[in-house]
């Protein structure tokens, strides 16, 4: 029964996600919470996870909850599989038909029109999945938002002033490493 | 063909960090610059197209390469080297991090990244805004309309956040309105 809850949400997932990895990241983390795999705090850690290792963060969201939940390895082959599947279907129908949608695509108000509204219903979807993510066990103490409000800052450097420097200093990887040594200079 | 296409793949996924959109710039200088496999002009339709599609972006790049080059051998190469790195890499941190999770200094570690992981799916949203309002031709009325699909957003986000509405639906709803405005403006 989970086996089959996982799939249909994953594929859920893989035919709706939208938008890249912080979208799908959103939808997983809203199928989490709707079936209680795994607490909030795991998932964050989840995500920290993905963000530092290789690979497109949807597939290593994918198969991290998927072992979670299950506790096997064919939890992780099946989550992956079912997000991967979708886009299959869907890539595989438009490489087939290619240069017929090429030429009728590109410009019809319909296709763009909606895809430019979906960008809007995203960027909530992404706000809705942050806002669900504040919490106490997330939270815990006012340092919790000091750190929050840095790396914030850190990562929208380059929208003020794009160079060099504000590229590397908000690098999510670097983020994450320095607010881990913050955590255990802190905390420990 | 397959081993080529997996090969490559292999490559680009194990050594890309931060997610999709960084292995982009890497399967083009392979694809097109390196092996000549496709022309630049193919590959930015590509891209395109595997953006607005739904799903992993990676993974929607990679089938359709896959499909252009080596047809369904190329598709289950350029597919399995897309994923199989993220998999075995987020597999093999999961069987132990469970683990390590118990010690004092990584409990403390993920204290100070949890609420950095909050900033990094939020902080992001100020350049997708950015993004999402910028039109093709430039309308009268300037940034006050150009910022009016942001109650889209709004809307979505207040619905999954407070309404907890599945975000499929809202998905759903919006490409409905969108073809529904696009009907009732041809028809003007």
């Amino acid at each position: 029964m989970l086996y089959l809850q996982l799939f249909l949400s994953f594929f859920k997932i893989g035919l709706f996600g939208f938008g890249g990895g912080l979208a799908i990241m959103s939808l997983i983390q809203m199928e989490v919470e709707e079936y209680g795999w795994m607490s909030p705090q795991e998932f964050v850690d989840i995500v920290a996870v993905s963000q530092v290792t290789p690979g497109p963060i949807g597939i290593n969201c994918a198969t991290y909850v998927g072992y979670t939940a299950t506790g096997s390895v064919w939890g992780s082959v099946l989550t992956t599989t079912a997000i991967v599947l979708p886009s299959l279907i869907i890539m595989l129908s438009i490489c087939r038909a290619y240069f017929w949608i090429d030429k009728r695509f590109h410009d019809n108000p319909y296709f763009t029109r909606t895809l430019r509204m979906l960008r809007f219903t995203v960027i909530g979807l992404i706000a809705a999945a942050a806002l669900m993510l504040v919490r106490p066990e997330t939270f815990i103490d006012p340092i919790s938002w000091g750190i929050f409000a840095v790396v914030a800052l850190f990562t929208i450097l380059p929208e003020m002033a794009k160079n060099k420097m504000t590229e590397v200093l908000s690098h999510p990887i670097l983020l994450i490493v320095l607010a881990g040594v913050a955590g255990y200079l802190i905390y420990a | 063909m397959f081993f080529q296409l997996f090969w490559t793949y292999l490559k680009i996924g194990t050594f890309t960090l931060g997610g999709g959109y960084a292995m982009l710039p890497l399967i083009q200088r392979e694809v097109v610059d390196r092996k000549g496999w496709i022309d630049e002009e193919e590959f930015l339709n590509m891209i395109a197209l595997a953006q607005a599609a739904p799903g992993i972006i990676a993974v929607n790049s990679a089938i359709f390469i896959g499909w252009r080059i080596g047809g369904w051998r190329g598709v289950a190469g350029a597919v399995l080297g897309a994923v199989l790195p993220s998999f075995v890499i987020i597999l093999l941190i999961a069987m132990v991090f469970s683990e390590w999770k118990e010690l004092p200094a990584v409990e403390a570690a993920f204290k100070g990244i949890r609420p950095a992981v909050v900033a990094l799916i939020a902080a992001p949203l100020v350049k997708l805004a950015r993004t999402a309002m910028k039109r093709p031709t430039p309308v009268k009325g300037g940034e006050l309309r150009n910022a009016a699909p942001l109650l889209i957003s709004l809307a979505a986000a207040l619905a999954i956040w407070l309404g907890h509405v599945n975000p499929v639906w809202v998905i759903l709803i919006t490409i409905v309105c969108s073809i529904c405005s696009c009907f009732f403006r041809s028809l003007r």
